[in-house]
Order: structure tokens, then C-alpha cells, then sequence
């Protein structure tokens, strides 16, 4: 495998941090009331995120789930943009009328966050149609969770996909659960990448999916492949999210043990040791790295908070194109 | 613009609308069940392989959801895709990527990107089918902001409009008949002939009833218009909606000030069907005024479609009932 710069591994760790504190902030603004819906939060799982979409290039699509905060973290999305968005504000991503759910990144290759599970798996396929009618030499990047490959779609589109040869890797993000329905009890395998050999396509495991190399230097071994026009590959790591599945889970279904035990492996901590064993940066130039970080999404934070509330009429726009 | 016209099939105008459009964007692509070289399931897509290749005659597996996904998907990102749903009745494999993808993308992500995609249904029953390959299901459709919901009744209308769904930067959902797959009528040859979507059509003046309809029944209800006139002299209005969302509202409302009194005929179930909405319409507008007599629906009959062809035939309006049901409006007062 290629070596990384110094440049791209340090970029790789601003955008985890990113998620991060863009995510406890949000997390900290849910718990004081002051977010007016529906969010999922990625934290936990930055590396899994960072280090697929870090090896995808411009022009690539990615195609994300209903706990996007990361995955648009890591496609760069504007951040104040998405914390208006997730305020509900005029100048949010979406004008404020998707929110978190919804948040979307057209003109960068980002097919948005969806709220149905499975949903952004018939759009991934479709917008890797296009890449391979149009001979682009782009792909796509469709991301999902654990309990979508249990979806029908899963099943239509990876087929589709798969006898086609399009230009799609599908990623099973695995957090162990889907709200609180352990993934073990609800698939008779033990993981759903084994899946890909009903489809004759590679499937891949990455047991660590906190770290962050493991999930980088794999992916792009896959992107060259599927780029080359070989077809789709299946490919499943393991992480899991620290907070509940949204806003308004109570955690029952989990054990502090169980959630203190993945907290210790925690995807930053893990990268950040790199970092520093290998020389790469100082301990030092990391934690200012994290305090910009938290500098940028205190101002995401005032940038959302000072934006308009969207205008009644609003809500009329947009439904058609003229 | 020429006027030059030939008589063709509303296949043939199907054919012929969609390779034309083809021929002028190479982003415009049909893809489904059996497109290729069986030519759609109801040969609607007969000798297009032959022109255009597998790559644009895009045949798929049995896989209604992936096909739908795939479509969109390819729209979001510059095709346009028309999908040959061939069985209306199939479609509830697609909701999910109609409804809450294609419908409400460009709204959730607050008027970004657009999903040019036609989906074509063989809708309605007559061939005995029975009751999962005869539904006419569009006030599903028309009940979801986002989606364009066309239903023409001649072969002209069907190429005109045909052409601009395929042109339209919105997610369409375009009905055709498949008892009616060899229905014969004039059609305009010139390429450049494309309908206005949202343009009710008079298809015939009148001034003592008004008739609004769509789709199959407007064969019918041309017909009983003109024997009840011979046979009565009876003068009846009939507005072809062709387009139900958006929705001529001004050419029914007109039609209605005009004639007070207005039958409402549509092949789909009668209980929450699209001209129920007309009714309400009407009734909330001024148009109520000038009624001298109540709004009357002749719908399907809410049954599933029964497989014999007598209790199949029965089960919607008849030229018969039309006919019934415009002289009663006639004679209240």
C-alpha cells in the first residue's frame, strides 16, 4: 500500500475530531432542549467514517443513512451550513427543511442522509448506473447500518449492482445494533459481509473499525478495484455508538460495562497515540488541533443560532422543479 | 411545425414517443422487466433494442425495488430514466423509492438537485387478468406532494404527453391503458410535438352536462356523449383532465359554471378515488353556485377485479351507465 502523507494523516484526524466535537455539541444542545428535532449522532464512530470517505476521491459519490452527521462531516461538508440545518434554520444545508436526517451535499458528491433504512441503496445503484454509462471512472460510496442488510433492498441492489459490474461499494457500518435489536439475533450468519458470496462479489471484514488506518488502507485497496471496473464489493467493519440511537433512546438494551469497554477504544485516542509514536505530530500540536476543532463548531454553533427562521412561505418551495 | 398526422396505435405513439426522445438525449434511457428483446410485456417497446442497444434498452432482473432505486438514482446524477413498471399492480414494490425518495428529495434537501424519472404503468383491467394485474392505482400517487401524475386517453395525448414526462425535471408517474395498448388514433408526426402537462383538454363542447374523465373511460364517455345526443339531444361537455396533478382546475370549474350539472367518471375504485378530490373541488368553489343538480361519480366498484370476463367487465363504468347517469343529471332539477 501507498504511503500516507503527514498532511493527509493529520487531515484524516481534523475530521474525526470534527465529528466529535461537532457531535457532543449537538448531543449537549439536545439535552438543554434547545435542537428542535429528531438527531443521530456518529460518535464512536469517526473512524469507520473518516477512513472510507478519506479514500474515495473528488468527483465519487457517497450515498449515507439516517446517522449522516458523520459521513457529511467527512465529506467536508460546510459546518455551519449543517448545524443551521440541524436548528432548523433558513440557511441551513436544506433551509431548514430536512434537518438532520436530510442533510445533503449535492454539489460535493454527497446523495444525502435518508431516513428510510435501506433507502439510499436504490440511489447509490443509479448514480453508479450513470458513472458506468457515461464512463466516468467515478464511484460510489453507499453506506448503511447493520440492520439495513436485512432489507429487501439490500438484496435487489446488491444483485442488480453485482450483475451489472457497477462501480458501488457497498459498506456495512456494524454498531452491533439496530435501536436496541442486537444484529446477532436478527441474521443467522455471523456477519452480513459473508453475504457477498450469494452475489459473487468480494466481501470484506475489517474487524477493527476504530482504526483508523485498518479501515483507510483497506478501502483503498477496494476503491482501485472497483474503479477498475471489476464490480461491486460488500465490505462490513465493526464499531459502535456511544450515545442511543437517537435523541430518545433510553439504552436499555446495553450495559454501562458494555458501552465503558468500547469508550476505551476509543477511534481518536487510538490514531492520536499514532500520531504521536510515530512522530508524526506532538501531543501538543494535537490538542490544539482539537481546541481549533471545538473553536469551529462553538462557531457553527453562533452561526446557527444568528440565522433566520425560515419564512412560512417556504414551506411551499421546492416541491417541483419549474 | 408540421400538422401532418398518422394513424397509429397508442403502442406505436408510446414506441414512437420514447425513441424520439431518445434520438434527441443520450441521457434518456428505458430500463424494467423485459424491455429488450421480448419488447415490454406489452410490446411497448418493440424494435428499440434493435436502434438503441441493451445499454438504453436496459433489461433487469425480477427486482421492482432495485429497479425503481436504480432510476432514481441514475436521475439524481444527469440520466433520465423511464421506467417500464409494466403492471400498475407491481408498483407497490417501488413505493418506498417513489414516495419517500423521488417525491420528497428535492424538498428535504431544500431545492437542490431534481429526479427526472417517467415510471410507466399498464394500468386498469380488460383482459382478464384478475385482481393483481387490473388496478388503476393513481390517487396514490396524486395523494403525494412531489409527484406529477399523468393519464391520457388518446393515442395523441399519450405521445404528446409521453414526451414532455420524459422532458419534465420531475418524478412522473405516467398511466396507459392496457386494454387499450391497440386503440387507434390519429397522431402528429413532427418531433417537436409535445403536450403541455397540467392543460385539461374539451374534447367535446357542450352545454347542458358536463363530463370530467381521464384515461380509459374518455373513450366511453365520447361515445355515450354522442349516442345521447342522437338519441336524446342532449348536449354534453366532456373535459379529458389527461394531466390529474397538476390539475386543470380552471378548465373544470369553467366547464362546470357553464353546464350546471357534472358527471365524474374514472375506471379506479370508487372510496378515495381521484374524482372524489374533482367533487371537493368543485363543491369548495364558486362553481357551486351554478349547480342545479348534485355531483354525481361512476367509478370502479370497490371490489378487487374478479377474473370472469362478464364480472370483470362489470365492475367499471360501462358506455351503458354513462349514458344512464348523464340523462338522470339531465332530467333533475
Amino acid at each position: 500500500m501507498a504511503e500516507i502523507s503527514k498532511e493527509k494523516l493529520l487531515h484524516m484526524h481534523k475530521l474525526m475530531l470534527d465529528i466529535r466535537n461537532f457531535d457532543n455539541k449537538v448531543n449537549q444542545m439536545v439535552k438543554k432542549g434547545k435542537v428542535p428535532g429528531m438527531t443521530h449522532f456518529s460518535v464512536g464512530e469517526e473512524a469507520a467514517n473518516v477512513g472510507a470517505i478519506a479514500a474515495i476521491s473528488q468527483g465519487d459519490f457517497i450515498t449515507s443513512n439516517h446517522r449522516g452527521h458523520g459521513q457529511s462531516i467527512a465529506m467536508e461538508i460546510d459546518l455551519n451550513g449543517m448545524m443551521a440545518e440541524i436548528m432548523g434554520k433558513a440557511n441551513g444545508t436544506c433551509k431548514g427543511k430536512g434537518g438532520s436526517m436530510h442533510i445533503a451535499d449535492l454539489d460535493n458528491g454527497n446523495l444525502g442522509a435518508n431516513g428510510i433504512v435501506g433507502g439510499g441503496m436504490g440511489m447509490a445503484i443509479g448514480a453508479a448506473l450513470t458513472q458506468k454509462m457515461k464512463n466516468t471512472g467515478k464511484i460510489v460510496l453507499c453506506c448503511f447500518g447493520d440492520g439495513a442488510c436485512n432489507e429487501g433492498t439490500f438484496h435487489e441492489c446488491v444483485n442488480l449492482a453485482s450483475i451489472w459490474k457497477l462501480p458501488v461499494i457497498f459498506y456495512s457500518i456494524n454498531n452491533k445494533y439496530g435501536i436496541s435489536t442486537p444484529i446477532s439475533s436478527v441474521i443467522n450468519i455471523e456477519y452480513n459481509y459473508l453475504r457477498a458470496a450469494s452475489y459473487g462479489i468480494p466481501g470484506y471484514l475489517i474487524e477493527d473499525g476504530n482504526d483508523l488506518l485498518q479501515i483507510y488502507n483497506k478501502f483503498e485497496e477496494i476503491v482501485k478495484y472497483v474503479r477498475e471496473g471489476n464490480g461491486p464489493v460488500l465490505i462490513e467493519t465493526l464499531t459502535y455508538r456511544w450515545f442511543g440511537h437517537s435523541s430518545s433512546d433510553p439504552g436499555k438494551y446495553r450495559t454501562k460495562e458494555e458501552v465503558d469497554e468500547w469508550k476505551k477504544k476509543d477511534p481518536i485516542l487510538k490514531f492520536k497515540a499514532h500520531l504521536i509514536e510515530s512522530g508524526i505530530a506532538t501531543e501538543a500540536e494535537l490538542d490544539e488541533m482539537d481546541a481549533k476543532s471545538k473553536e469551529g463548531v462553538e462557531e457553527a454553533v453562533k452561526f446557527a443560532q444568528s440565522s433566520p427562521e425560515p419564512s412560512l412561505e417556504s414551506a411551499f418551495e421546492d416541491i417541483f422543479v419549474d | 411545425m408540421s400538422n401532418e398526422t398518422k394513424l397509429m396505435t397508442v403502442r406505436d405513439a408510446i414506441i414512437s414517443a420514447m425513441s424520439e426522445e431518445m434520438r434527441l438525449d443520450e441521457n434518456v434511457f428505458l430500463i424494467g422487466e423485459d424491455v429488450g428483446i421480448f419488447g415490454g410485456d406489452f410490446g411497448t417497446s418493440v424494435g428499440m433494442l434493435e436502434e438503441f442497444g441493451k445499454e438504453r434498452v436496459r433489461d433487469t432482473p425480477i427486482s421492482e425495488n432495485a429497479i425503481s432505486g436504480a432510476a432514481i438514482g441514475a436521475a439524481m446524477t444527469g440520466m433520465r430514466p423511464i421506467v417500464d413498471v409494466t403492471f400498475m399492480d407491481f408498483i407497490v414494490y417501488m413505493m418506498d423509492n417513489i414516495v419517500n425518495q423521488a417525491a420528497k428529495t428535492r424538498y428535504m434537501f431544500g431545492g437542490k438537485g431534481q429526479v427526472p424519472v417517467v415510471f410507466r404503468c399498464a394500468a386498469g383491467s380488460g383482459v382478464g387478468s384478475a385482481a393483481q394485474h387490473s388496478q388503476s392505482l393513481e390517487s396514490w400517487f396524486c395523494h403525494i406532494p412531489g409527484l406529477k401524475v399523468i393519464a391520457p386517453g388518446t393515442p395523441a395525448d399519450v405521445k404528446g404527453l409521453l414526451k414532455a414526462a420524459v422532458r419534465d425535471n420531475n418524478p412522473v408517474i405516467f398511466l396507459e391503458y392496457k386494454a387499450q395498448y391497440n386503440m387507434k388514433g390519429e397522431v402528429p408526426t413532427d418531433p417537436n410535438f409535445v403536450l403541455p402537462i397540467g392543460k385539461a383538454d374539451i374534447k367535446k363542447e357542450g352545454k347542458d352536462v358536463t363530463v370530467v374523465t381521464y384515461g380509459r373511460m374518455l373513450e366511453r364517455v365520447l361515445q355515450a356523449a354522442n349516442e345521447v345526443a342522437e338519441s336524446d339531444g342532449v348536449s354534453v361537455e366532456v373535459v379529458d383532465l389527461r394531466t390529474l396533478i397538476p390539475l386543470d382546475k380552471e378548465a373544470v370549474l369553467e366547464s362546470v359554471k357553464k353546464t350546471g350539472r357534472v358527471l365524474l367518471v374514472n375506471d379506479a375504485y370508487k372510496t378515495n378515488g381521484f374524482i372524489g378530490e374533482i367533487s371537493a373541488i368543485i363543491s369548495e368553489s364558486d362553481a357551486f353556485d351554478y349547480l342545479d343538480a348534485p355531483i354525481l361519480r361512476l367509478a370502479g366498484e370497490d371490489v378487487p377485479i374478479p377474473y370472469n370476463h362478464a364480472l370483470e367487465t362489470a365492475m367499471i363504468p360501462s358506455v351503458e351507465r354513462i349514458k344512464k347517469n348523464i340523462l338522470n343529471l339531465v332530467n333533475k332539477r
